[in-house]
Parts: C-alpha cells; sequence; structure tokens
C-alpha cells in the first residue's frame, strides 16, 4: 500500500460524544486535523474542552458513547494509552503530576527509549540522552537545575508548564495536545512556552492548543479555531475567530446558540 | 548505572520469583525433631568445643520456658518446632581445599543466583561467604582479605581457627535469653559469617553472606557476627533466596555487630525469601534478631534493609549507642504484596553523649499485604545531647492491603531531640495515566514511581545490591495494580 499519510487527514474526530460518571460532556463533535495544522479549540470554563483531551489522550475515567476517532487511519478508541503516546500524541497536562523521588532525567529517558524501541531505534545511552536533554533545555529555557529534580516535584505553576513543553520536545509528537497550558503563566513563560510551540512546528506534525484566552494566541497564529461551548463546536473559523472572541468575550457565543436552540 | 537501570526496566516482563527452583544435592540430613540430642548432634557434626555445645544447651533449656511472641501485628500461624529439620547440609568431601572438590550441582545452583563461586568470575570487590542450608559451602577471597589482615570465614570455621574471638563476642549483643526466636537459634545455629576487621583498617572489598534454602522441611537459623576494631571500617552484604514451596519454613537469624572507636559499619540485606504464591500459601516465615552496638566513641553503625520476600517478616535491626558521638542509622524499604505480611522497623537505644540516630522507613503495601513499621526511640537519663529523626511513610497500592505505624518514644534526657514524621500515600492513577501519556506501561510506570518512592533508602545501598533492589522492587510489585 503506497503510503500517502502526508496527504491525508492525521486526526478524524467524528460525531464524538463523551460522559463522565454518567453525565454527557461531548455531544457531538466533529473535528479533522491536518498534518502542519495547529488547531486552537476556545471556550468557556465547563463547555468540554480538557474532556476532548482526555478522550484522545485516553483516560479511563471518560466514556465514549457515540461517534469515532481515527488518528492516521487507525481506530484511537482501541488503542491503550502508551501505545496513543510511542504512536506521537503527546499531551500536555493542565495540572501535571507530581513524581516524587523519580529524576526528570531518568523519567524522560525512560519514555524517549520506549518511544525509540517502538520505532524499532536502539535505545539512547546515558551520554546521548543527556546531551539531547542539554539541547532541548536551551531551546524551551528552562532551568538547569529543574531538569535534574524529580519530576515536577516543588515545581512552580510556571515550571511545570515550561517542564510539559520541555518534555515535548523531547518526545517531538506528531500530534500535541496543549490543554490550557497558558494558564497560570505570566508573560514571559507565556512567552516561552509559545516559542516552544513555534519552533516545534514541522510540515509533518499538528498542534491542537485549548485555551480560555485569546492571550496565547498573539504568539502561536493557529490556522483553525473551534469555539466549544456546551459540548457542542459551535463555530469554526481562522485566526479571526480568536480576535472576534477577545472583543466580544464568550457571552456573545452563548447568546448566538441559545438563541438557535431548538425549542 | 542508567543503563543498568533501563535494562532492568526493559527485562522484568514477568512476575514470576525467578529464584524458585530446587537443586537435587546429596544432603547430610538429620531426622526431624528437637531435643537435647539434637542439639549435641548438630555440635558433634560441627566438632565444636565443649563450651559452645554448653552454650546452646542452655540456650535450649531457656527456650523451652519461651513462648512464642504474640505482640506483632502479624497474624501467625501455629508453627510445630518438632516438624523441622534442623540440619541439612550439602554432603562434603574430607576437606575441601579447592573449587574442585565441591559439588558441580552446587557451583551451578550458586551460578543461577548469580553468585558464582570462582573468586575470577565474580564482581571484582565483593567477597563472598555462600551458605546453603546449614553450612557454608565456600567462602571467596578469604586469603586476599587474609593480606590485610582480616578475618572473613563460615562460623564454623571461626568457631575453629578463632575460638577465642568468638567466645569473647557471641551473644554479648543478643543474649540467648533476648527472644524467643534468639533464644531457638542460639541452641540449633548451624552457620553463618564471621568477620573482624582489625585495628585502622579500611576493607578493601565489599563482603557479603548469600545465604540459600534449598531442602525441603528445614529451617534455616544462621548466625553472623561481625565486630569492626577501633578505626576501622566494613561494608557487609547479605542476599537470601530460597525455593517455592507450598508448605511454610522457618528462617531464624541472629547478626550481632559490634563497632569499636572511630569505627563504621555498614549493613546491608536485599531479603527475597520465597513470600509463598498469590493464595497465601507457602513462603517463608523471617524471624530475625539483628543488632548493633557502638561500643566505641564516633563509632557508627548503619543497616539498610529491603525487605521484599518471605510470606511474614518480623525483624528489628537496632543499634544500641553506648560510645559518646557514636551514630545509628536504619534505612527500610518493605514491600508486601499478596498476603505477606511484614512488621519491621528499628530499635535505638542512645546511651551515651551527643548520640544520633537516623530512621528512614518506607512501607509499600499491595494486594492483600499487611505492612507495620515498628520503632523504638529510647533516650536514656545521661545521653546528654541525644538526636533521633524518624521518618516513616507508607504507600498503598489498592484498597486491600494495610499499612501501619507504631512508633515508641522513652525520653529520660530533657535536653533530647526527637522528630518524628510519618505520611501515608497511595499511588495515584494520575501518576500512572502521566506515564502512560509519556508511552510508559502500567508495570514500568509502577515500577518508577516505587522506585522514585524508596530512593532514599535505595540511595545507601552499594551500587551493585541498589540495582538488584530496583529490579526486585519491580517484580514484586507486578501484578499489583489494574
Amino acid at each position: 500500500m503506497k503510503d500517502n499519510r502526508n496527504n491525508t487527514i492525521m486526526l478524524i474526530i467524528k460525531d464524538l460524544k463523551a460522559a463522565v460518571g454518567g453525565k454527557t460532556i461531548l455531544k457531538g463533535i466533529s473535528i479533522e486535523v491536518k498534518p502542519g495544522e495547529i488547531h486552537a479549540i476556545m471556550g468557556p470554563n465547563g463547555s468540554g474542552k480538557s474532556t476532548l483531551a482526555a478522550v484522545i489522550a485516553g483516560r479511563e475515567f471518560v466514556e465514549v458513547t457515540e461517534g469515532t476517532v481515527t488518528y492516521e487511519g487507525r481506530n484511537l478508541l482501541d488503542m491503550a494509552p502508551e501505545d496513543r503516546a510511542k504512536e506521537g500524541i503527546f499531551l500536555g497536562f493542565q495540572y501535571p503530576i507530581e513524581i516524587p523521588g523519580v529524576s526528570m532525567v531518568n523519567f524522560m529517558k525512560t519514555a524517549v527509549n520506549e518511544q525509540r524501541k517502538h520505532k524499532g531505534l536502539e535505545p539512547l545511552s546515558a551520554s546521548e540522552f543527556l546531551k539531547l536533554m542539554s539541547e532541548k533545555k536551551e531551546l524551551v529555557e528552562i532551568n538547569s537545575a529543574l531538569a535534574n529534580r524529580s519530576v515536577n516535584e516543588g515545581f512552580s505553576g510556571g515550571e511545570k508548564k515550561k517542564n510539559e513543553i520541555f518534555q515535548m520536545s523531547l518526545l517531538e509528537p506528531k500530534l500535541a495536545i496543549l490543554d490550557e497550558t497558558d494558564s497560570g503563566l505570566d508573560i514571559d513563560a507565556l512567552r516561552i512556552v509559545a516559542n516552544g510551540v513555534n519552533m516545534l512546528k514541522r510540515a509533518d506534525n499538528a498542534t491542537i492548543v485549548i485555551t480560555h484566552y485569546q492571550r496565547l494566541l498573539d504568539y502561536i497564529i493557529p490556522d483553525v479555531v473551534h469555539v466549544l461551548y456546551d459540548g457542542r463546536i459551535v463555530k469554526t473559523a481562522g485566526k479571526e475567530l480568536a480576535i472576534e472572541l477577545e472583543a466580544k468575550g464568550y457571552d456573545w457565543i452563548k447568546q448566538s446558540v441559545e438563541k438557535n436552540k431548538p425549542s | 548505572m542508567a543503563k543498568d537501570q533501563d535494562k532492568i526496566l526493559n527485562d522484568v516482563t514477568s512476575g514470576e520469583y525467578k529464584y524458585g527452583f530446587y537443586s537435587d544435592i546429596e544432603m547430610d540430613k538429620i531426622p526431624k525433631g528437637l531435643n537435647e540430642d539434637v542439639i549435641r548432634v548438630i555440635s558433634n557434626k560441627k566438632d565444636e568445643p565443649e563450651w559452645l555445645l554448653e552454650f546452646r544447651l542452655k540456650a535450649f533449656r531457656h527456650w523451652q520456658t519461651m513462648k512464642i511472641p504474640q505482640w506483632a501485628n502479624l497474624t501467625i500461624p501455629p508453627i510445630d518446632f518438632q516438624d523441622i529439620v534442623y540440619y541439612a547440609a550439602p554432603k562434603k568431601k574430607a576437606s575441601p581445599k579447592s573449587l574442585d572438590d565441591i559439588d558441580p550441582e552446587l557451583k551451578r545452583t550458586f551460578d543461577k543466583l548469580g553468585i558464582p563461586l570462582e573468586e575470577q568470575k565474580h564482581l571484582a570487590g565483593v567477597a563472598v561467604d555462600a551458605v546453603m542450608d546449614s553450612a557454608s559451602v565456600k567462602t571467596t577471597f578469604r586469603e586476599t582479605l587474609a593480606e590485610s589482615g582480616i578475618i572473613f570465614c563460615s562460623f564454623s570455621d571461626a568457631v575453629r581457627e578463632y575460638p577465642d574471638l568468638v567466645k569473647k563476642y557471641m551473644g554479648t549483643v543478643v543474649p540467648y535469653t533476648d527472644n524467643f526466636f534468639a533464644a531457638l537459634n542460639s541452641a540449633v545455629f548451624s552457620d553463618g559469617s564471621f568477620c573482624y576487621i582489625p585495628k585502622g583498617v579500611r576493607c578493601p572489598m565489599e563482603l557479603s553472606t548469600y545465604f540459600r534454602i534449598n531442602a525441603a522441611n528445614t529451617g534455616q537459623f544462621e548466625r553472623t557476627l561481625l565486630v569492626a576494631d577501633d578505626e576501622s571500617y566494613v561494608s557487609y552484604l547479605e542476599g537470601c533466596t530460597a525455593p517455592m514451596r507450598d508448605e511454610n519454613q522457618l528462617h531464624a537469624a541472629i547478626v550481632e555487630i559490634i563497632a569499636e572507636n572511630n569505627a563504621e559499619v555498614k549493613y546491608s540485606t536485599v531479603q527475597n525469601w520465597y513470600p509463598g504464591d498469590k493464595e497465601g500459601k507457602g513462603g517463608i516465615f523471617n524471624f530475625v534478631t539483628k543488632r548493633g552496638i557502638c561500643r566505641g566513641e564516633n563509632s557508627k553503625i548503619s543497616w539498610t534493609q529491603v525487605e521484599t520476600g518471605s510470606a511474614i517478616t518480623w525483624k528489628y535491626p537496632s543499634c544500641i549507642l553506648r560510645g559518646d558521638n557514636s551514630t545509628g542509622e536504619f534505612y527500610s524499604v518493605a514491600v508486601t504484596n499478596n498476603h505477606q505480611q511484614a512488621d519491621t522497623g528499628t530499635k535505638m537505644i542512645h546511651i551515651g553523649k551527643n548520640t544520633k540516630s537516623t530512621i528512614v522507613s518506607k512501607g509499600i503495601s499491595a494486594g492483600e499485604g499487611q505492612n507495620s513499621y515498628r520503632g523504638l526511640v529510647k533516650v536514656l537519663k545521661n545521653a546528654t545531647g541525644a538526636r533521633n529523626f524518624s521518618q516513616c511513610d507508607s504507600l498503598l497500592l489498592g484498597d486491600k492491603c494495610g499499612a501501619h505505624t507504631f512508633p515508641y518514644l522513652e525520653v529520660d534526657n530533657q535536653g533530647a531531640i526527637v522528630e518524628h514524621e510519618a505520611t501515608t500515600s497511595k499511588i495515584g492513577e494520575d501518576q500512572i495515566f502521566y506515564c502512560n501519556q509519556r508511552g510508559i506501561s502500567t508495570e514500568d510506570a509502577i515500577g518508577l514511581i516505587v522506585n522514585g518512592y524508596a530512593r532514599e533508602v535505595l540511595n545507601k545501598l552499594p551500587m551493585e545490591f541498589a540495582v538488584e533492589a530496583q529490579k526486585l522492587l519491580q517484580i514484586s510489585l507486578e501484578g499489583s495494580v489494574g
């Protein structure tokens, strides 16, 4: 079979419905992401943004009730979370998890080598890995000391978010989903996070930026902006939509959705 | 080191107990049962002097007046002490002068356990006393060590060759009256290791004893005696494994350490006795009395233990801090999975001035395992300036297991500073998912998280053992989550 992956759509989400604890959160979502694209998913709190990220990453507590998610031609929903990761899906966590006593070096070396094994590559030696790590540290302007500490332990909010981008840079995912990576960041950290994303952008990978604010999109220019409201995509347009949202606020969307609701 | 870690994480795919095999070796075995005649037979088999036989008999008579201790947080099934074989040793040729005289099956057994008896094959820098059931099979590097005046040999050899040293120190730290299992051991002990580091000598290699239970229906009762004279240093390791059997087997050991002025002893254990199967059938009952005395000023005794095996563990490696400015340390990781039970901890007895002790205990419970920390910090009246820091952490995997902490404080000196911290945590689904999302499988994630949790203790182990211990932790907990 001819590999025409680059011409095809990387991620196809079709009529996706999902529930958490019996409560339907996603009520029919369809999105298509092509290689090279940056998509922004915006929406007010509670609209289902993080649930969507959780479905793509494979969190167990989200129950998919209808619809399909296809990633590079495969049924993503059938894949274990670690296999999704090894196939190039990366989730930047909204609340990165602390793992006391596990050094970032050991953690990321394990992760990188799992991925290499999956691709049939030899594992990186300790010295090769440390070299890679110091290159990437510079790229995302992460403090050397952070990389030697335990995973996220005692990191400030901003450090945790930078650390997510640092991990992303080491894993070079095909599809990165950044879940509210901008929340709680000061302007410098925001710039560093955005720079990281922009520098890692390639023609064959894609990014989904989930955000509440338009602020991050001053630095990361999206190709497509979706507005998620009450479990549905209510508007999809180009980058100008983000600016419109910033000016008018989410009430504008809410009102137009409520108005059009069949009674 | 980092490479080893990866190898470990990759290699380990099955949770089977790896050392559960049995070796068919010609044994010299006495019938089951315990009485004064049995003790005479053991003593006779070892060609012991009269004083040692007397010691055994006194211990035995005392033991008969004692009852099995019930204060631990353990459910101990009745043990029939008449249903145990108290002596089983691999048959020896007249006097094995070289390795060629040792049963090849024995050599193969220790090879399989990763403990080659040939010096040239062994890890550089580690001398081993290999003990199977009731007898020491071979002590490596004995001659090399003797060049620095260090005595490292089996306990039986020590009784023959250095009776004065043995007589001087044996039973001074753990008297046979100490407890039920110490009395039993003192009556029937068969072998173990003896080590003496002379004044001013820093032992040039790690010393270690590897204990293997092989024969069925036997108990293993070894004694280790370690004496560090003034200004000396030694790091000592012990490891242990046993075949998988449906019956429980008893292991009741004594370890005594003496540290003189300015001496330092590091004693590390990786305990991996057969833990029993998933239903709790079989496994070793591990009742051990370990104690060291810092007799001299500025002396130091440091216990590090990684306890992953045994159906029941009852063990409290302790330090008597008699010399002024002496230091005691206890670093422990204890794992209980499936139906394993552990009641383990330490005693730090501050007698001298400015004595310091540190206790770091990390319990890990999974399956239906029950894990208790029991620790005593005792500061006597004259121990001015005494300090203790204790930290007891528990990690729970799953909701059928238990973690318990029993700290005891007896402080009779007003100026003493005693600190105690305790935490209990669960391995979170969030932590596991975080690892999954980076491409790390759940089993590997648990290994990483548990090793991270235990790192403070694992770091205290000599490197070869640290790697082994990490691997063990991971294996012991496989299949315990999800």
